[in-house]
């Protein structure tokens, strides 16, 4: 019992952050029917620069308590994640608007081997620990184990998603936001300026991946300049799961396979008898993704995948 | 004589490789109600389009208030005055009927005034009140055209522009939408309507211009395109 337990805190904890990263990728499909695969750099970014920021703080002689450093950092690598996402769509999507969608995804592509290169030769191509400026507060959870950092995750994305939802639904903004996904043109007649809406959302999709970055790589103490690409894909089965498009969607596909996959890994080794461990878990990420596109395409909640294709 | 609202000279459009629109000139003066008909593809919507800067023009002039509008972005014509709604309605069908509405009034800062303009639209359109709460596109065709027309008027424009407003609607439906045209109309908007419906169209209102093959081929008072034989012969099925 209190090994499902623990994989069930585990799975919500990464779950958060699938859930965050998979609103980035949903966003960005929902307003111009594009799967920003440079996405998952973003991600990274966010968490190299949060790293590289509090050792610089701490490298200062800067003496804050762990959580007030990590804020800091977290409102470094915000703004950097935002600029990023920004100059992607400025670079690699914005001249190809009205090109075949395949010219969109092959600059995403590329895009995404250059911001990896590039993050390479900024932060070397090994594992960067993240700085120990946390203790570590282990908290007995029925049996099972949780931590302070745990708890935070959630709680944060939590609030995030309570911010993005309001922010959608109930403000100009989030109007004007759904409206240029329905029908950019009349958007446009509306008075919209399309472009500042589709820059908007990169942006706040960014600043999601920026946070879920520091949370991977506070939750797992490292982050290096490849990590974006695994935990992009990742991210990127949660929305098609819940059906990508689809705010909500994309809430529920995350928690759904950081469960599947937590799962997975906890009981994998007694389902095979040892032969398989832990190690495998990424594999249940990618069993997820096959199967959602061979039985319901549109994902859990989405409607309308068919009728764009 | 007064300033024009609205004055086109010599327009000419190419739209995919087509020459739609070759040179024509039209002119609006405040509180009309003109009528631009012809057949499938003689450049109609397109000439709209245009007007609204969704498609720019290889050559001529378009004025409105008296100034050239070829520099504007399209999501500014709206803040001039001019707003078009477009043929196929256009409606944004997973927004709620009121959402759509309040969409109408993006440009618009004045919440109070807008919360007002919106109790005015439902007295226009009273099913539309009925179904505040509903996503538009769960709504009949009439009343999705409703959801348009009311959207368009929430920018409280000097210039509206209408594009087929009678597309795939039943004909009681229609005559609706043209008594709700010339409700606003009576409030003073002026407007340009583009119809196949000419016969509909023409004793809806003051003016008229034929349009054949990208050119205008005629204009006059409504009465006389009425009247006229050839018109009544190639548009009113007479």
């Amino acid at each position: 019992m209190d090994i499902f337990l623990q994989q069930l805190i585990n799975g919500l904890t990464i779950g958060s952050i699938y859930a965050l990263i998979a609103l980035g990728y949903t966003m960005v499909y929902g307003i111009m029917q594009l799967i920003n695969f440079a996405h998952g750099e973003v991600v990274m970014i966010g968490a190299m620069v949060t790293i590289t920021f509090i050792n610089l703080l701490v490298g200062m002689g800067v003496h804050l308590p762990g959580p007030l450093l990590l804020l800091a950092g977290l409102m470094m690598a915000i703004p950097v994640s935002m600029l990023v996402g920004y100059a992607i769509e400025r670079v690699a999507y914005r001249p190809l608007r009205r090109a075949p969608r395949l010219a969109p995804l092959i600059t995403a592509i590329g895009l995404s081997i250059v911001l990896q290169q590039l993050a390479s030769l900024i932060w070397g191509r090994s594992f960067r620990p993240f700085p120990a400026i946390l203790e570590t507060n282990v908290h007995d959870f029925f049996g099972a184990s949780i931590t302070s950092l745990q708890i935070a995750s959630m709680l944060i994305t939590i609030a995030l998603l309570a911010g993005l939802f309001f922010l959608v639904e109930r403000t100009k903004l989030g109007r004007a936001m759904r409206a240029t996904s329905q029908n950019p043109d009349v958007a446009g007649l509306m008075g919209v300026n399309i472009n500042t809406i589709i820059s908007t959302t990169f942006m706040i999709g960014s600043a999601l991946g920026a946070v879920a970055g520091v949370m991977v790589a506070a939750n797992y103490d490292q982050a290096h300049p490849y990590m974006g690409a695994l935990i992009g894909l990742k991210a990127f089965t949660a929305a098609v799961l819940g059906g990508i498009g689809n705010l909500a969607g994309a809430v529920v596909g995350g928690f759904l396979l950081g469960f599947i996959e937590s799962m997975g890994s906890g009981y994998l080794g007694t389902w095979t008898d040892g032969a398989f461990g832990s190690n495998y878990k990424d594999i249940f990420a990618f069993i997820v993704l096959i199967a959602v596109l061979v039985f319901r395409p549109s994902g859990l909640l989405g409607e309308r995948v068919a009728d764009r294709a | 004589m007064s300033q024009a609202l609205l004055q086109i000279k010599n327009l000419k459009v190419a739209y995919g490789g087509i020459h739609a629109v070759k040179g024509i000139d039209l002119e609006i003066q405040p509180g009309e109600l003109v009528a631009l008909i012809g057949a499938n593809g003689a450049g109609k919507s397109t000439t709209l389009k245009t007007l609204v800067g969704m498609v720019k023009p290889a050559e001529g002039e378009i004025l409105f208030k008296g100034a050239a509008t070829n520099k504007l972005p399209v999501y500014d014509y709206v803040r001039e005055g001019m707003v078009l709604v477009p043929e196929g309605r256009g409606i944004f069908s997973r927004l709620t009927v009121e959402e759509n509405l309040q969409m109408g009034a993006y440009v618009r800062n004045d919440k109070a005034e807008i919360a007002a303009d919106i109790e005015r639209v439902f007295g226009l359109f009273p099913r539309l009140k009925e179904r505040h709460k509903q996503l538009a596109g769960t709504l009949s065709g009439g009343e999705q055209q409703m959801v348009a027309i009311g959207r368009a008027m929430m920018s409280r424009p000097k210039l509206l522009l209408l594009d087929e407003p009678s597309m795939g609607l039943a004909p009681i439906i229609v005559q609706k939408i043209f008594e709700i045209i010339r409700m606003i109309a009576a409030e003073g908007v002026t407007m340009l309507l583009v119809e196949q419906n000419a016969k509909l169209a023409l004793q809806t209102a003051n003016r008229g211009y034929v349009m054949e093959s990208g050119k205008i081929t005629l204009a006059d008072s409504a009465e006389n395109l009425l009247a006229n034989e050839a018109i009544q012969k190639a548009y009113l099925g007479e």
